[in-house]
């Protein structure tokens, strides 16, 4: 809280270290047929050396575009990135030229993708395609490169690497395809991993793995990893902090414990008694009703009012807090905790 | 069809509730692996399933969880007459479902349905939502009369949540959650007994998620339905169901109802399975014992001798290599695959 400032997003940073990785007030639209499609509206958070940020929320919230925009492959048109900054180690990385960004991102932020399977190219061996990394950031020869490549696969777990190394992808399981795709995003010790889904497409005894490793991997070398995912139970294992993410704006923030404990905005509640709870079985569920919005036509006031048990339209509402009129904006609302939502005081019980 | 007897076609007596519905006995479903493109010559098979037993009773809903590849959405196929059994048995209403013929056939048709888990692949995009709810009576006619079938598509689709005034929308023009509705209320056009659910609320946001599994959990209360409810979220299958089966690599390794499988696992599969459930209270993180299991599902091709889970066991011994182990008790109160089968509690919690 000390790197707290007017413009940089206040959200819980660990004490002594500054961030890396610094998103301000993003904003991505996409130009379609059917209209402007705004995917991320003024998206702000940080990550510093060995933190853990989840970034949670429903299909269509905008948490994997602006992942997207990070790491620059957005396909521009039809996206386009209207405002903010991405700092990167103090630079902002949306004014370099293009060069000057893939030589940024290339050794300092990497991703990993959902479907391993089509992000990892049919027809080259595993090798060659975790190789590649060294070739192109390093000038590295193919003899060496190769040989690394051995190295890191060995280093992601995959039993007998030697013999799998001129293996193509689809000679590999769900979970292994996973790790070679962990293996080239570590290849240059990145100062950031950003995990799109990383875990979504595999089994639960597979997930297990697969994010144990991430999680030894970050102890070993203090990169920071920002976790991208739907799945609530997934976030409380591994995450410190967490953004939840709904119609392109973060609704709440702050570490894991705090958010999931007690939730300060409706979302956030209505997400948590959404889910089976193992104590209170027989008992119904209780779903958020409706549907997500449709980003295209975000509703006014505060996005999520329609499906919000606890909104105030009428007469109730007190003056500039209007739900379905004035944009609630995060803000601070206990110590270490964001929420955008006019009422959260009440939503939290304080 | 020839051999159809007046017995085989006989139509199927009423079950009470409570009562033995359908049971599966040592269901098989081998598929063959061929090679060669003129002379396709069988060089093996995938036992996809090989040796199911499951019992479903009136108005129950059973559990059936499991990895990708462990065989259970084979068995959801043969259960609703897609794939044919390689062997084994299914008694629907105490008569086998493969001697049945003629109108106990159709009967059996239509009386178990299915939802299938992608409502995008599930629906044909070229027909609205009210010919997609009211094909199956082109059938069975004798279900509604053709004079007051839009009015009970439009009720149908009301009893879902769904407005009926959408009778003439396309599936495109509806959400993943709204577009699962359509599906269930598909299946309840037919007034089945029993209705598939395979893996229902998978591809569905977790807000959305709830509002399906509440709406199956009324239908179920209101028609008195019986569910087989496959999935792979072990919280959902918790939530919905009596009993739970856990599958493995084609068969069932531990079976009871949800609180002695879920509180007193005995298979180490089952115990392992619910140790990688990550947990979304805070205050459980870390309660819980971790297993983690090493290596990959073994190829249903090539399935190890003895106990299929042997080979990701840390209890695996010489015996587990050449004796698979039955499905019974041995002590822990319900019926356990494993010849080391020891009831531990891996999540910590339940008070």
């Amino acid at each position: 809280m000390s790197t707290a400032s007017t413009s940089a997003p206040s959200g819980p940073v660990r004490p002594g270290t500054g961030p890396v990785l610094e998103v301000d007030d993003l904003h991505v639209q996409f130009r379609t047929e059917s209209g402007l499609v705004r995917a991320v509206n003024g998206v702000s958070y940080t990550v510093s050396a060995g933190e853990t940020l989840a970034i949670l929320g429903e299909s269509g919230s905008g948490k994997s575009v602006s992942a997207q925009a990070i790491m620059g492959i957005l396909d521009m048109p039809p996206a386009e990135i209207t405002g903010g900054r991405i700092m990167f180690e103090g630079r902002d990385l949306l004014t370099e030229s293009p060069e000057e960004q893939r030589k940024v991102r290339g050794p300092g932020i990497s991703m990993i993708f959902q479907d391993a399977l089509s992000s990892l190219n049919p027809v080259y061996s595993v090798g060659f395609q975790i190789g590649e990394m060294f070739r192109a950031h390093q000038g590295m020869s193919r003899k060496d490169a190769k040989k690394r490549a051995v190295e890191l696969m060995d280093r992601v777990r995959i039993p007998a690497a030697a013999q799998r190394v001129n293996d193509f992808p689809h000679q590999f399981s769900g979970g292994m395809r996973q790790r070679v795709m962990i293996a080239m995003a570590i290849a240059l010790d990145p100062r950031i991993l950003i995990a799109d889904e990383p875990t979504t497409a595999l089994d639960v005894t597979v997930q297990a793995q697969v994010m144990d490793l991430l999680k030894d991997l970050q102890r070993d070398t203090g990169m920071g990893l920002v976790l991208i995912t739907h799945d609530l139970g997934v976030v409380n294992e591994v995450a410190d902090n967490v953004a939840v993410m709904y119609a392109g704006r973060i609704v709440e923030r702050g570490t894991v414990d705090d958010v999931f404990s007690n939730p300060a905005h409706p979302y956030t509640e209505g997400l948590m008694s959404s889910i089976p709870q193992v104590e209170a079985k027989g008992g119904r569920l209780q779903p958020i009703g409706g549907q997500p919005p449709n980003l295209a036509s975000i509703p006014s006031g505060c996005p999520f009012h329609p499906r919000c048990p606890k909104r105030r339209t009428g007469a109730d509402a007190l003056p500039g807090r209007h739900c379905a009129e004035d944009v609630p904006p995060l803000r601070l609302v206990v110590p270490g905790r964001e929420a955008a939502c006019h009422y959260s005081e009440e939503v939290l019980g304080v | 069809m020839s051999e159809t007897t007046d017995d085989a076609a006989a139509p199927l007596a009423d079950v009470a509730p409570g009562e033995v519905l359908l049971e599966v006995k040592d269901l098989k479903k081998h598929f063959p692996l061929t090679q060669g493109i003129v002379f396709k010559r069988t060089v093996g098979h995938v036992r996809a399933v090989d040796g199911v037993n499951l019992t479903l009773r009136r108005g129950e809903t059973m559990g059936l969880v499991g990895e990708s590849g462990c065989g259970k959405s084979t068995v959801s196929k043969m259960l609703v007459a897609l794939e044919k059994p390689t062997g084994g048995q299914i008694l629907y209403k105490g008569r086998d479902v493969a001697k049945m013929g003629g109108r106990a056939l159709k009967q059996y048709r239509r009386e178990v349905q299915i939802i299938f888990q992608d409502p995008y692949a599930s629906l044909n995009p070229r027909m609205t939502v009210g010919d997609i709810v009211a094909e199956g009576w082109s059938v069975h006619a004798d279900i509604a009369p053709r004079k007051g079938r839009l009015q009970r598509t439009q009720e149908l689709m009301e009893r879902v949540g769904l407005n009926p005034d959408f009778v003439n929308r396309y599936p495109h023009q509806f959400s993943g959650g709204q577009r699962q509705r359509i599906g269930i209320a598909r299946a309840l056009a037919l007034q089945p007994e029993i209705i598939v659910c395979d893996e229902p609320v998978s591809a569905l946001d977790v807000s959305v998620q709830a509002q399906v599994v509440n709406l199956l959990e009324d239908l179920q209360d209101d028609f008195g339905l019986s569910y087989l409810f496959i999935a792979h979220d072990l919280s959902v299958v918790r939530h919905i169901s009596d009993r739970v089966a856990v599958m493995y690599l084609g068969s069932v390794v531990e079976e009871g109802t949800d609180a002695e499988v879920y509180n007193s696992a005995s298979h180490p599969y089952t115990q392992a399975l619910l140790s990688s459930v990550p947990v979304h209270e805070p205050h459980l993180r870390g309660l819980k014992e971790r297993i983690l299991l090493q290596g990959d599902v073994p190829s249903p091709a090539n399935p190890p001798s003895g106990c299929r889970f042997r080979t990701r066991c840390w209890k695996a011994q010489d015996i587990c290599a050449t004796e698979a182990p039955a499905l019974v008790d041995r002590g822990q109160g319900h019926p356990s695959a494993c010849h080391f089968a020891e009831a531990r509690t891996v999540i910590a919690v339940e008070d």
